[in-house]
This record gives structure tokens, sequence and C-alpha cells, in this order.
């Protein structure tokens, strides 16, 4: 059986340049960058070349970018360590209510631990209001955490908007970018960010490795401490070939291919739309088709749970995902759509997230509204039976 | 195209071999993992985690899809609900039965058929067959140590149409070879016992998160005070009372609660494992449920029944009335449970239940409740 994948935003594939740069690395890079030996300063350049590919991608300075273990790690330590250390000026965060967890969760722990914690509404198309973001501002304000797009609805925020009214305010801006990085320019100084998350795995490099940009004049203690490695900043030997690997990835993504990238999903996504609705599949989009990554499309399928048509999909070779996870594999509700449409639990349940790549073809997309199309009017006609 | 068969998958051994032989059958087979509690209501420690491990384990050695699915809501509403409501009146409920009833062969049936099942399957002991005129019954499992009739008895002809249980004709050991020698993961996992949303904690203490227990008086039937217990909710009639040894008027035989009074909070105890007062000679029982509706219990000969899982059959004659029955048993039984089900068999076949509201010894009602 054909199997597709329509799951990007859960992770991508490695791109083949990407698995022969850290196959060569594995076996040529073995030593310690941090030794002083011969084994150790081999690799030194290459570490550095490799930052400056990350850095010139968010327009960042070379000793601004630091090497994590992906965005799950750099949104614990920008957040905890941020909140922590600048409680002295203030103990108010702000932040959405459609983040991911690994920022959503830091946040609730922290708002346990005493910190006041706002976490700014969505529309229902799963943006925030700048009118709110203002009224949510106060001088005691330290940090505020939003994502550059959701990685549900691929719906994106008003950084820029954000950023500007920040410059003269005290506040650090953190940034998640772990969905944007790869399909859109990301420019920190032109945007007013301090704080970048963003993971190699999701622009086709591998897991494991993910980058932490902080303005240089942002200073917090690092989270895990122990060896002196990235400046002192972050403990832990250096992982060069993951680091060598996410490099590649990003170069894979520079400008030119980036605005390859967008006009083809744009293109894929209007063709999947136009050929649902043709195909007789009642649904909305979730979010905004505009206002939104080009790779993701969430669409509510009218009277058809999400946990029946995931499964028969799957079945029959087409994964996609409801978009958020899960404990013990069963999928909760997802957050992001019930912050949205707080009043439409059916719709919540009944909506499934498309998210393209590279290796998406145009009649792969067509194959995909198809089985979604017979999918969906196979369970009306059997639920039409039963009732009759 | 081959048969579908979607597999409720607990990451237990049995169901895990259910999925195995219904592969080597040949049956297009789809786990599916049920995730029906949310630990996080109360102080438990989530073995849902571990179990979905485990599915997922067995079901890429089997080399099968799974998926899971989330019934914590109706489990809440139909099972746990009719759960609480049960000890509120002081009696013993039955959870299993209601979520064989009400979840896995009502709510995982409707999903399984919209994954396009033309089955389903779990890990029971039992067995069917259908007959001429396309009724299908239920029937013993072959190892009658484990046989889960009696946790099936409250389904219908309807709900057991599309299932098969492939461990029907296998003994417990066997289960557990095949299951060892196709090396799945769940070969030596450990049987879970007990209720599933309780599993191996303390009982009382779980039950104390959801029901306000209220002390009260223990007493002999006499009006005797023998001391207090902590909530009558908490006792099941025929345990031992909790009561030191030590009788009264040289009777050094341990102590038995052999009756409840809900509304006035006593709890009465009596001496003797084998007390009159926890005899009977006949029962009132509700919510019949034959698996074949037009069976006539009334008519029919040899009829047994248990009052317990795993009891020992008791020959009965019955008595219907609508959804009620009368049981009478001529060899006295003890300490039948008002809540748990009155299960009906004639020879190997299962016909249904009832729950049991009232207990009587000798036309007079015992104060079990």
């Amino acid at each position: 059986m054909k199997r597709y994948y329509f799951d990007h935003a859960a992770t991508t594939p490695v791109a083949p340049e990407v698995i022969q740069t850290i196959t060569k690395s594995l076996i040529d890079d073995f030593g310690n960058v941090s030794s002083t030996h011969y084994f150790g300063q081999r690799e030194k350049l290459k570490l550095r070349q490799a930052r400056e590919v990350l850095a010139n991608a968010i327009n960042a300075n070379l000793n601004e970018v630091y090497f994590t273990s992906g965005s799950t790690e750099s949104n614990n330590t920008i957040i905890r360590q941020t909140a922590l250390s600048r409680q002295n000026q203030g103990k108010h965060l702000i932040t959405t209510v459609v983040e991911h967890p690994s920022v959503l969760k830091v946040m609730q722990d922290l708002a346990k631990k005493g910190f006041d914690v706002t976490f700014l509404p969505v529309d229902d198309s799963g943006t925030i209001s700048i009118t709110d973001f203002k009224a949510a501002l106060r001088p005691d304000t330290t940090l505020v955490s939003i994502m550059y797009a959701n990685h549900e609805t691929g719906r994106l925020m008003p950084i820029k908007e954000i950023g500007q009214i920040l410059k003269n305010h005290s506040a650090w801006f953190h940034v998640d970018a772990t969905q944007a990085l790869g399909v859109t320019k990301i420019d920190v100084k032109k945007l007013g960010i301090d704080f970048l998350s963003a993971s190699a795995h999701k622009i086709y490099g591998p897991k494991g490795i993910g980058l932490l940009y902080k303005n240089q004049n942002c200073v917090i203690p690092p989270l895990l401490i122990g060896g002196e490695q990235e400046n002192k900043f972050r403990a832990g030997t250096t992982n060069l070939p993951l680091i060598f690997g996410f490099a590649k990835a990003m170069e894979l993504c520079d400008s030119k291919e980036i605005n390859k990238w967008v006009i083809i999903y744009q293109e894929e996504k209007r063709e999947l739309v136009k050929l649902l609705t043709e195909l007789g599949v009642d649904f909305a989009v979730n979010g905004d088709f505009n206002q939104a990554l080009p790779q993701i499309l969430n669409l509510w399928i009218k009277g058809v749970p999400s946990n029946v048509l995931l499964p028969l999909l799957d079945l029959d070779g087409f994964a996609l995902s409801a978009g958020s996870a899960c404990t013990a594999g069963s999928a909760e509700d997802s957050p992001v759509l019930t912050a949205m449409y707080p009043n439409n639990l059916i719709r919540v349940r009944q909506s499934i997230r498309i998210s393209l790549g590279h290796d998406n073809q145009k009649a792969d997309v067509i194959a995909l509204a198809h089985a979604i199309a017979k999918r969906v009017n196979h369970f009306k006609r059997s639920k039409e039976k039963a009732v009759s | 195209m081959s048969k579908r068969v979607v597999v409720g998958m607990s990451g237990g051994v049995d169901s895990s071999v259910s999925a195995l032989l219904l592969k080597q059958q040949g049956y297009d087979v789809v786990g599916v993992f049920m995730k029906n509690w949310d630990e996080t209501k109360d102080d438990g420690v989530c073995t849902a985690t571990q179990d979905f491990e485990d599915v997922a384990a067995v079901a890429q050695e089997i080399g099968i899809p799974f998926y899971a699915v989330n019934f914590e809501k109706e489990y809440w509403d139909r099972v746990f609900s009719y759960f609480l409501q049960e000890y509120r009146l002081g009696r013993t409920p039955n959870p299993d039965i209601i979520c064989n009833k009400e979840i896995k062969f009502k709510s995982f049936l409707d999903y399984a058929k919209e994954l396009d099942a033309d089955y389903i399957a779990m890990g029971h002991y039992a067995k069917t067959f259908v007959d001429t005129e396309g009724y299908t019954h239920l029937m013993r499992a072959k190892d009658q140590n484990k046989d889960q009739t009696y946790f099936l008895a409250q389904l219908s002809d309807g709900q057991l149409q599309r299932v098969i249980f492939p461990l029907g004709n296998l003994e417990k050991p066997e289960v557990r070879k095949i299951a060892e020698s196709a090396g799945l993961a769940t070969a030596h996992k450990k049987d879970s016992t007990g209720v599933c949303f309780i599993g191996e904690r303390n009982f009382k203490h779980f039950l104390h998160n959801f029901l306000p227990s209220k002390k009260g008086l223990m007493m002999t039937p006499n009006g005797e005070v023998k001391g207090e217990h902590d909530g009558v909710l908490y006792y099941t009639i025929g345990q031992r009372s909790g009561l030191g040894i030590g009788g009264t008027r040289g009777n050094s035989q341990p102590w038995f609660v052999v009756g409840k009074d809900v509304h006035r909070n006593i709890l009465y105890v009596d001496q003797g494992y084998h007390n009159p007062l926890l005899m009977s000679t006949s029962l009132k029982a509700s919510h019949l449920s034959l698996v074949n509706p037009k069976f006539n219990l009334d008519r029919a000969n040899n009829l047994t029944a248990k009052f317990r899982y795993r009891q020992k059959d008791v020959a009965v004659t019955v008595r219907t009335s609508g959804n009620s029955v009368i049981v009478s048993y001529e060899l006295p039984q003890r300490a039948i449970t008002p809540g748990q089900a009155v299960v009906f068999y004639q020879g190997e076949e299962c016909l249904g239940s009832a729950f049991i509201d009232q207990v009587y010894q000798n036309e007079k009602q015992l104060a079990y409740v």
C-alpha cells in the first residue's frame, strides 16, 4: 500500500543531504570539541560555521545562537530562567492560551509558584488581539511569550506589532518559532524579538537538536549546568553531528527555497479545498486560510469525528493528525480548537490537521482529497442507514 | 478482502493473544486501546500509559495497526455514576458487568463499526454459537476457572452477534504459552485484579475520595453495641467485620457483617461464618436481561445460577414478572449480596442475568441493605 505523509507539523523526514552530513560527521568528527588537543581543535571552525548559518537565518549575531536539544528545552530555559532571574523587577508574565505545552505548562507551573501569568485569549480565527495585549501589559511584566504561528492551525500571531509595542517596555519578548522556521523568513532584529526557540526536525533536520536565540543584552542563567559548553550557557557535550545536520537543513531552506515552497504549499492547499468542495465534503477552515503558515491546514470535517476519520485514513495509507497529542495515545480535545470554539465541542472533535511537506506531490494532495471524500461519504451513508 | 476485526486491546496477555490468533487466522486486525478512566480524577497511579505502551509493543510484534479511543465520559456517566449510586444505597455493585454492557459491547462496538469492523474481539473467556434461526448463544468458556460469562450475562443477542471470542476454547496456561512462544511483550504480565479503575489500590481509600463516610455504630441484631464502623458503605454482607476475636458468652467465633441499615447508619454484626442471618433461600432481582429475549426462564428445566463470579453453580427455579425475577434455591446460600448479579445457566449456556435487590430466608427478608 502506498503511504502518504501529511503530518509535517509533527515532524519532517530528514533530507538526504542532511543524512549525508550527519553520517559523515559521525564518522569523521568523533572528537569532543571542548578538548584542547588535535581531535578537539579540528571541528571548532565547522561548529562556528554551523552557528553562523543559523544566526544568519534569523539575522542574529553569532554569539546569540545556542544549540539545545530542541524547542522544548529552549522554551523551558527561556521562560523559567527569565521569570526567576527577573522576579525582583516584576512577577507578571504574558502568554496565550494556544501555546505549545512546552510553553503553557512552564507558565502554569510558574503561576502555581506565585507568578502572575496572563493567558491571552484567541478569537475564532485563532489569533490574539493587540487591544487585549496592550491591556494586559503592565510595568511589572518581565516576559511576553507568544508563538510565531500556531502548531495546530498555522494561524499567525501579530509578532511584529507586539515587538513594536515592547520596544518601549522593559519586558523581554520570546517567540516560539518552531513551526515557522524554514517556511517564513524571520528577522529577530526587525521584529524586536529577544528570545526565539526552534527545532531542526521541523525543517528536514534531525530530532534532538534545536536552537535558542538570546539577545546579547538579555542575560539569564543556564537551565542545564555542568560543563562550560555553549559559552557557559548550556552544559553537555557538544553534539556536532546533529548541529551540522541542523545547519545543513537550514541551508536547504534559504530564502529562495522558502519562496518556492510557500507558493507550492499554497497552491496545494487551494487545490485540496477546491477538490473537497467539488467532492461534496461539508467542511470549514479552522483559523484563517490566508493568515496562516503555508504548510498547515486545519479543517472541520462536518459530521465525522476525527477519532473515526483519522484511523480510517491511516488504514487507507494517509497519515494526518488531530493536532494535539495525547495521553496514553488517545486524543484529548484540542486545547487550541477549544479556545477558538469554546461553544462548539462538536467542531473541536470533528477537526483534522493536514500539514504539507517537501515530499508531497500535487497528485498526493488530490489522492488525499479523494480519500477524505470517500471516507466521509461512506461514514454518512452508514449513519443514515443506521437511522433508517 | 479479508474481514476486519477491531480488537479491544487492554495491554494484558489475554487481549494480546486474541489479536495474535485473529491475525494468524487471516483477519484484517486493527487494535484499539480504550481509555476509560482519567487517573487525574483521583490520586491514582496511571497504569494507562504503561498499558498503552504494552499495546503498542504487542501490536508491532503481531504486525497490526493500533489506535486509542477515549470513553472516559461514557464510562463516568454510565458506569462510575452507577457504581457510586449503588454504594450510596448500601449495595455492592459490579461495575465490570455494566462496563461490558455499556462500554465494551456498546460504545466500543459502535466505534468499531465506524472503523468498518465486521467483528470485534477482546480478551474474554467465553464462547458463542449461532443457531439455525440466527440467534447468537453465549456459552461458558472451556477454561471453567477463567470463564467470564458472569460478566457478559447482561449482553443481548444483538450485542454478541459481531463478537469473536478467540480464547473460548483455550485454557489460561495455553494462552500464556502462546504469548510466550510468539515472544509477545505481555507474555509474563501479571493479570489485572479487582475493579479496573481501582486496581491494586486500597478500596476503602479510593471510595473515600468520592463518597463521604459517616462513622456509626456496629451492633448485634439484638441491639447490643459492639463498636464503631467507618461507614456502612465500606462493608459487604458476609465479610469479616474487623472486630477482634473474642466472643460473648464463651463463643469464640469471628464476627461477620450480617446486615446494614443505611438510613440509620448501623452495621449489624454477628458471630460465625455460617451464621443463620447470612443464609438465604430465595432472592428478588430486577433488570433482567436475557441473551435471547424469547427464552422462557419459568419453564426451563435444569436451571442453575451463580450469585457471584467464580462461584459454583447452584440449582434454582425462577419466576419472572416483567423485568423482575424471584429466584429460589433448595440449598441455602451464604451472603448473597444486593447489587451483585444473579446469572442464569442451562448446562453450558449462559442465558442472562438480573441484579439482586432483596434476599429472603424462607419468605423473611434479610436486613442486607
